[in-house]
């Protein structure tokens, strides 16, 4: 065990016997390193990449013809508008009420803010199909407000005002759990700062806060966006599902799946699913963007 | 000011959320005690409720399982495609459950991917319990993964360090430091898995076929009933749900608050 | 009675031992051995390595090459279980969800020792860290010290064969960390197990330790005792690292600094002709009000009382500043414009190479070299 002078120390020493001892250690590391991560590989790959894959061979399988006659069904056209358009309305209501929930939420203390807070995760708790029965229950031509209303004219259950309604409430929880931590990591000396220089709360919100809030409020809108064209459960009890005027794009998929027209409605799912996907990876960059260094 | 912004979101909040709930409460009451019962009682609902908890046990097992295991090699490892795998996990989320139903039907159904292996094998996975445990497991994955994820990340790896360092093999560190830490995430993530495979209607109704006595979950029960204008069963079934969403919902909140507190120490 | 145990220690020994991540070289042919029973300290600014060479030593961190040796067996390729070391984190790294009895025992039921053993061991840490009245509390109702004390009593319990702590005080307040190293050297003094200690502050690497591996960006800069390192400074970055010295730029001439008209003695190792600098601690400039043989005239420019001493500032008649520092007592004739003659002779010189991370650091060690 001489100490080698140091001329020589300047390269690490060669390979000597004990490398190979070496490579075993580290063998045995890498070896239980990648069980745990193939795990990881083969569960996500198994479960999520392969019908994902699958469902867009499927629906491009014979080129556009599938799409095409897809498009051609009654009501088709409407329904993938009406589903983008909702969806599109969904999310920006819900992005300004959220986001005001949230606000609310963070920085006020006031009596009932616990239940408030749980009240908004209900949406996440009960069953999208609870939902529609609870809606219709609430709006329906039976009930005392349905009927109420329906005298006047406003239409709720079996009407498109209904399908909104069922989407607000499905993807309130998602803005403002998305909007909520953004906000909780935010400094509030730098609102107090403004306030001492005489900016009023709007003020400050609009110029302060807002921008900093802006990644999370466009993740939170994205994602209610995806999750409210998606939407099946809630809509199929309270839409009526009425060709060309409140039938919705994933009731129509399972439509044309139950008639045996799987290529038809694989086709329609995979320009629904090519648009969640791209959602997703957009919020992913969005959301990771935000992350502190 | 104040009390205007909090009077508006405890008013929007109230409408959308809160109202429905005392709705579907009152219509069901109005059926009366006994239509309840009956109800209740009948068989297929029975096995309706049973066969959504034995889904929803399988789908929740599995998911906490390999969900850690997937928390852990995402907040731990470092390999590249790191990132995709963080947006694979997402995916569920966003994706239409018809789709997924969609999805297994092409992977199992006739003419499907992997049909032929099973059914020379004799095993039925389409219109059968299997898909629809396959389907609601595949939208359950992100609960977990997205509840543990940020808790590994904030408690940092020093802890197991020391644990090793103190003798404790790799087995020995997870389960009495890591696991014990995360806890609190996990079972957040465990009730919200819980709360949306009993929810699952979308995919279980395409792959299921909705065969009454056995391929029949409590929400394709209320669709049939609702379809076969018997809403007052409707209700009934639908409120028992509710009912049930509403104790996930308490744990769920208990859950989040043991998490919130941990991580301020 | 049962009481603390006697622990014999077992040296350590670190041979060319590298760290590469990625492209960054962390430590860079890193030797030294740590003798039975001592405490050595890895003493350097943040980003030396020293962490990192703790951490290899502990089986956290796999060397890029170099091995590691401890009780004469080779310990390059063990897990960090089997090394049996005792490890301090700087942040304690307590078990949040543990009481401060089960932190403690880890170590001792990780190894299925039966419960009585373990509680009677407990006890005695606790004793010895005096923290008895704390069993039953967990680690977010205890103070920073409180925890590493904690800390120290869970590392100490499987009775290891070395214990390595790396920046134990670092998150504690001033006090607290006084106290604390008061402490960990009496505490040593009854235990004796060798130990290595990862610091930045060299206060407490001078008060700690038995000898000190002074590290700068990843290599050994000086190995020595304490009194080596601060009296006779084999490099530049020790001079200016360990203890405050001024510095004095001038060529080698005639092996002296030699700066305008006037030369500072030691630079008989240095090249002729050479740039050169000169190091002097402020306590061993002399200053005199009449000029003597070998002084060069300095006028004073400030004075600042510190209570029983003041750090007078002087100006040389190139313009080069210097500090000393000078009891009050002996201040007389010493204010501010006068002029007074300097005693530089106990100045070290080194070449002022500033080109490259290492400058002439490895070719001109000439006290005690790295790992004999």
């Amino acid at each position: 065990m001489s100490t080698r002078t140091l001329e020589h120390a300047a390269l690490p020493p060669p390979e000597s016997p004990e490398a190979g001892r070496r490579r075993s250690v580290v063998l045995r590391g890498v070896l239980a390193r990648w069980g745990l991560r193939g795990t990881a590989i083969l569960y996500l790959g198994l479960m999520i990449a392969l019908p994902a894959f699958a469902v867009i061979v499927h629906g491009f399988s014979d080129g556009l013809q599938s799409l095409r006659d897809a498009l051609a069904a009654p009501g088709a056209r409407e329904a993938i508008r009406l589903t983008l358009v909702l969806g599109a309305v969904t999310a920006i209501v819900n992005v300004i009420f959220g986001t005001l929930v949230a606000y609310v939420l963070v920085r006020y203390e006031f009596p009932g803010r616990s239940w408030l807070s749980t009240i908004v995760d209900i949406p996440f708790a009960i069953p999208t199909l609870v939902t529609g029965v609870m809606l219709r229950a609430l709006y329906g031509p039976n009930s005392p407000i349905g009927s109420f209303l329906e005298g006047h004219g406003i239409k709720v259950i079996f009407a498109q005002s209904g399908i909104l309604l069922a989407l607000l409430f499905v993807t309130l929880p998602l803005v403002v759990r998305t909007v909520q931590p953004v906000l909780l990591e935010i400094d509030e000396t730098e609102e107090e700062a403004a306030r001492v220089l005489g900016a009023t709360r709007w003020y400050t919100f609009r110029r302060v806060v807002l921008p900093k809030l802006r990644a999370g409020i466009a993740a939170g809108g994205l994602l209610a966006f995806a999750r409210a064209i998606g939407e099946f459960g809630a809509v199929v009890i309270v839409s009526g599902n009425i060709v060309g005027r409140t039938l919705t794009a994933p009731v129509l998929i399972f439509q044309l799946a139950s008639q045996f027209k799987p290529e038809e409605a694989a086709a329609i799912a995979t320009v629904l699913f090519g648009i969640s996907f791209v959602l997703v990876l957009v919020t992913e960059r969005l959301v990771r963007g935000k992350a502190p260094a | 000011m104040h009390w205007g912004f909090i009077a508006i979101a405890l008013l929007y909040v109230g409408i959308l959320v809160l109202a429905p709930l005392v709705g579907i409460a009152w219509v069901a009451i109005q059926a009366g005690w006994s239509t309840i019962a009956t109800t209740l009682r009948q068989p297929d609902v029975v096995h309706a409720f049973y066969l959504t908890a034995v889904i929803t046990l399988i789908t929740v097992a599995v998911t906490s399982v390999f969900g850690v295991i997937v928390a852990l090699v995402i907040t731990r490892d470092r390999f590249p495609g790191r990132p995709l795998m963080s947006a694979f996990v997402d995916l569920p989320l966003a994706v239409s459950p018809v789709i997924v139903g969609l999805m297994a039907a092409v992977l199992f159904g006739r003419g499907g991917w992997f049909e032929p292996w099973f059914s020379s094998h004799g095993i039925q996975i389409l219109f059968a319990v299997p898909s629809m445990v396959l389907v609601t497991i595949f939208i359950c994955i992100p609960f977990v993964i997205r509840e543990v994820v940020p808790v590994l990340k904030e408690l940092g790896v020093t802890e197991e360090e020391a644990a090793r360092t103190l003798g404790a093999s790799s087995l020995q560190t997870f389960f009495r430091v890591t696991l014990r830490n995360i806890r609190w995430g996990l079972l957040y993530g465990v009730a919200l898995s819980t709360a949306r495979a009993i929810g699952e209607i979308g995919a279980v109704l395409i792959v299921s076929g909705a065969i009454t006595g056995k391929t029949e979950t409590a929400t394709l029960i209320i669709l049939r009933f609702f379809d076969q204008y018997q809403d007052a069963q409707g209700y009934i079934v639908a409120i028992t749900l509710a009912l049930v969403s509403i104790l996930l919902l308490v744990a769920i909140e208990t859950f989040k608050r043991r998490q919130e507190r941990m991580r301020q120490t | 009675m049962t009481g603390p145990q006697q622990l014999t220690g077992t040296p350590i020994r670190v041979e060319h031992l590298w760290k590469r991540f990625g492209e960054f070289e962390a430590v860079r042919d890193v030797t030294f051995t740590a003798e039975a029973g001592s405490v050595t300290a890895l003493l350097g600014p943040s980003g030396s390595g020293k962490s990192t060479v703790l951490r290899m030593i502990a089986g956290l961190e796999e060397p890029t090459a170099g091995r590691i040796w401890m009780e004469r067996e080779e310990h390059t390729f063990k897990t960090v279980q089997e090394r049996r070391v005792g490890f301090v984190f700087q942040h304690f790294a307590l078990f949040r969800h543990m009481t401060v009895a089960q932190n403690v025992a880890f170590g001792l039921s990780v190894r299925k020792e039966p419960k009585p053993q373990q509680r009677a061991r407990v006890q005695d840490l606790l004793e010895l860290v005096q923290l008895t009245g704390f069993r039953d509390r967990y680690p977010d109702q205890l103070s920073g010290g409180q925890r590493q004390r904690v800390a120290l009593a869970r590392a100490l319990a499987p009775q290891p064969k070395v214990l390595l702590l790396d920046e134990p005080f670092g998150a504690l307040d001033a006090r607290v960390r006084q106290e604390l190293r008061r402490w960990l050297d009496d505490l040593h003094r009854e235990l004796g197990v060798t130990s290595l200690l990862v610091t930045h502050d060299q206060d407490e690497a001078l008060e700690l330790a038995n000898r000190i591996v002074v590290m700068h960006e990843g290599r050994v800069e000086q190995v020595g005792s304490p009194d080596e390192v601060y009296d006779e400074p084999a490099t530049p970055f020790v001079a200016g690292f360990v203890g405050s010295s001024s510095v004095l730029h001038g060529h080698v001439v005639d092996g002296h600094v030699q700066f305008g008209d006037h030369r500072v003695p030691g630079a008989g190792h240095l090249t002729e002709g050479e740039p050169a600098r000169a190091f002097i601690r402020p306590h061993d400039v002399r200053v005199t009000t009449s000029p003597q043989d070998g002084t060069l005239p300095a006028s004073v420019e400030r004075v600042v009382n510190l209570g029983w001493l003041s750090r007078v500032v002087l100006r040389l008649p190139d313009d080069q500043v210097l500090t000393a520092e000078i009891a009050n007592d002996e201040l007389s004739g010493i204010q501010v414009g006068s002029s007074v003659s300097v005693d530089l002779r106990r100045a070290k010189a080194f070449p002022s190479a500033e080109s490259g991370a290492d400058g002439g650091l490895t070719t001109e060690m000439t006290s005690t070299p790295a790992g004999s």
